[in-house]
């Protein structure tokens, strides 16, 4: 069984994706990252391959992203980073960048070199539904991956039925309007968004992202889907302590998971 | 010449995040209804006739015609109002903002032509403009930020990766995801996703429809040999031959070599470039093994860009069109031997298309039309400072 889906089905409540950039802030983060995020008690992991573009990011995904590239970080480098990693953890793991490095890699052996590491599902974000459908569907299915759509508030209903159809794992919910990390409260209009979409029925479950930040967001958000995303706060925090990474990552899930002071975080 | 998805071979495409979506498809299902409707034709074209100054004239360029022995007819962009064609675009798209009800316009600019040309109709409109230009840009095209400021728009510095073009529009695309009920985004070029391109190539097909019907009263034949123009995503190249695809006219895109193909500073796509994902769009871009974009690099601002439109990566790949790059310095040469044999100071780009001259052969009874994309008032330091050099 897909890692996702166990973790789907096992927990039904309050699932904490978090978002981090490999090669951020050092270039042999990667590993430690993950097994603290999953230690302190994150639930789904987003391994983000840093990008020169990425368009639906906000400036502190790009930076981050930046930074990696000039550390060194490639794919080929990410996946020897990631070899054996199901040696050590179980969390589930999903790779999020934009279609160019996949193109580039090649789709195959892309495919195959996540799948020899233990991945779960991939986020592309600029990849369009139809060239999925036509070109990448039977190849990802057959590797036993998930292909995770995105729908925001500007998306039909029509079109979030066409997403739930070929999705897998879970629906990315973005809660506004917005590039990553740009907005800090939830406010009327997204709760609106929220219960509609709530009402629809949809076959897979939901997890809410784009300006998730704090405990109190963190739980606002659960209240509307299976649980939520976050990243920039995520990095906001491994930027302000780059010397100690791990200590920075399981406390920075702690203040998700407990009502701590976001004084505490800094 | 494109399909329903927006693909001309297999090269195009609408590669863009869910958060782009909603918009996109209102473009994509709206454009051509919106553009062939009478009202917006008769409004368009009184407008090109009589505030942008349409028709630009055929100009045949008698000193430059003896220097390389053949017959070589200019097209006028350079005396568009706002000083290229860069308005014939941005013209098309505002009237079709209005109709789509959309109250702010933003944009993306290199050399500040097309950020100048889409203050401009905003102004004319009476709508908010916001324009993104990267922050090199913005000094070494200082004239054309101040005459956008003068207009009423607000420039906002792109000031990440290479701080140009690329990184510009990468900032537009952020703003239309941040705003995307009221918010049209004027993109400058044959570049972007589905439809763009198609609809910047049809609002800069009047150069060539014109071309046509000039040629034809000049010449006595409405298709001239070869057609030449410079490439920076394309447009200006897109409306000089869109009316020419089907026809045996050579057709010849010229691009930005930056100090040199091999100097690592370069912006010459066709021949750096392979395939991959540019700003939405499946085309030729330069990219490094790993997929990550390359910051090009060309003197003049309007070409320093790492990709080109989808059509004419198409036209390339295929052999229908032929790509020639020119260095700086080469263009910098061309520049000044145009203003001394014809008393035209051409822009830095529209004179990388001037340097190819001296790359071509041709018969000697063959007519040329060199598509002059725009004038150089622009660029002045730059060649202020070059007289000083030399
Ligand atoms: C005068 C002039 N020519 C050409 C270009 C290049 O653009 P395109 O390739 O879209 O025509 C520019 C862009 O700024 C320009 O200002």
């Amino acid at each position: 069984m897909n890692r996702i889906d166990k973790i789907i089905h096992d927990k039904s409540r309050e699932l904490l994706n978090i978002y981090f950039t490999a090669g951020y802030p050092h270039l042999d983060d990667t590993r430690d990252i993950i097994l603290a995020l999953d230690r302190a008690g994150t639930d789904i992991i987003e391994i983000g391959m840093p990008y020169s573009d990425p368009m639906a990011d906000g400036p502190t995904i790009q930076e981050s992203g930046t930074a990696a590239i000039t550390n060194g970080m490639t794919l080929e480098t990410l996946f020897g980073q990631l070899d054996k990693i199901r040696e050590e953890t179980q969390v589930p793991l999903l790779l999020m960048g934009y279609l160019n490095q996949v193109m580039q890699y090649g789709l195959e052996a892309f495919v195959a070199s996540g799948k020899r590491v233990g991945i779960d599902g991939l986020i592309i974000p600029d990849l369009p539904m139809d060239i999925y459908e036509e070109e990448i569907k039977d190849i990802i299915t057959e590797a036993g991956l998930h292909m995770i759509f995105l729908i925001t508030p500007q998306t039909s209903s029509e079109r979030i039925r066409k997403i739930d159809q070929l999705a897998g794992g879970f629906i990315y919910m973005v809660s506004s309007a917005s590039i990553t990390g740009a907005r800090q409260e939830i406010t009327p209009a997204q709760l609106d968004y929220f219960y509609r979409v709530n009402d629809m029925d949809l076959k897979n479950p939901r997890l809410i992202g784009f300006g998730i930040s704090n405990h109190q967001t963190f739980q606002q958000a659960c209240e509307f889907a299976r649980g939520a995303i976050i990243g920039s706060a995520f990095i906001k925090h491994l930027a302000a302590n780059k010397d100690r990474v791990v200590s920075a990552t399981e406390e920075f899930v702690h203040s998700i998971r407990n009502e701590v002071s976001d004084k505490a975080l800094s | 010449m494109v399909n329903d998805k927006g693909f001309y071979g297999t090269f195009g495409g609408a590669f863009i995040p869910e958060m782009l979506f909603a918009n996109v498809e209102e473009l994509k299902d709206r454009y051509l209804d919106i553009m062939s409707e009478p009202s917006f034709q008769e409004e368009m074209n009184q407008l090109l006739h009589d505030y942008v100054g349409r028709p630009t004239p055929l100009y045949f360029a008698k000193r430059l015609s003896q220097k390389y022995d053949a017959n070589i007819y200019l097209k006028r962009e350079d005396l568009n109002h706002t000083g290229a064609h860069k308005i014939n675009n941005t013209i098309g798209q505002i009237l079709l903002a209005q109709r789509l009800g959309k109250k702010r316009i933003i944009a993306e600019t290199g050399a500040g032509q097309h950020g100048v040309a889409t203050a401009t109709v905003c102004a004319l409109m009476g709508i908010e403009c916001v324009v993104y230009m990267g922050e090199i840009d913005i000094e070494r095209q200082a004239p054309n930020v101040s005459r956008m400021k003068m207009l009423g728009a607000t420039v906002v510095p792109a000031t990440s990766g290479s701080k140009t073009l690329k990184d510009a529009t990468n900032e537009a695309i952020r703003d239309w995801i941040n705003n995307p009920v009221d918010t049209h985004y004027i993109i400058g070029s044959v570049v972007g996703p589905h439809p763009y391109p198609d609809m910047v190539a049809r609002f800069q097909a009047v150069i060539s429809e014109e071309m046509k019907a000039q040629l034809l009263e000049q010449t006595g034949n409405e298709d001239p040999d070869i057609i030449v123009a410079c490439v920076g995503g394309g447009s200006n190249a897109a409306g000089a031959f869109y009316h020419y695809l089907d026809t045996n006219t050579r057709l010849v895109a010229v691009e930005a070599a930056g100090l040199g193909i091999d100097s690592g500073e370069s912006a010459a796509t066709s021949v750096l470039g392979t395939k991959g994902i540019i700003h939405g769009s499946r085309t030729l871009l330069m990219q490094t093994p790993d997929g990550q974009i390359i910051e090009p690099y060309s003197i003049s601002a309007g070409l320093d860009y790492p990709g080109i439109g989808p059509l004419h990566a198409h036209l390339i790949d295929t052999g229908r069109a032929e790509a020639i790059s020119i260095t700086d310095d080469e263009a910098l040469d061309a520049a000044f031997m145009l203003t001394r044999l014809e008393g035209i100071i051409p822009a830095l780009e529209s004179a990388h298309a001037f340097a190819s001259l001296e790359k071509m052969s041709w018969q000697s009874d063959d007519v040329i039309v060199i598509n002059l994309s725009g004038r150089g008032d622009k660029d002045l330091s730059t060649y202020i400072k070059r007289m000083e050099e030399k």
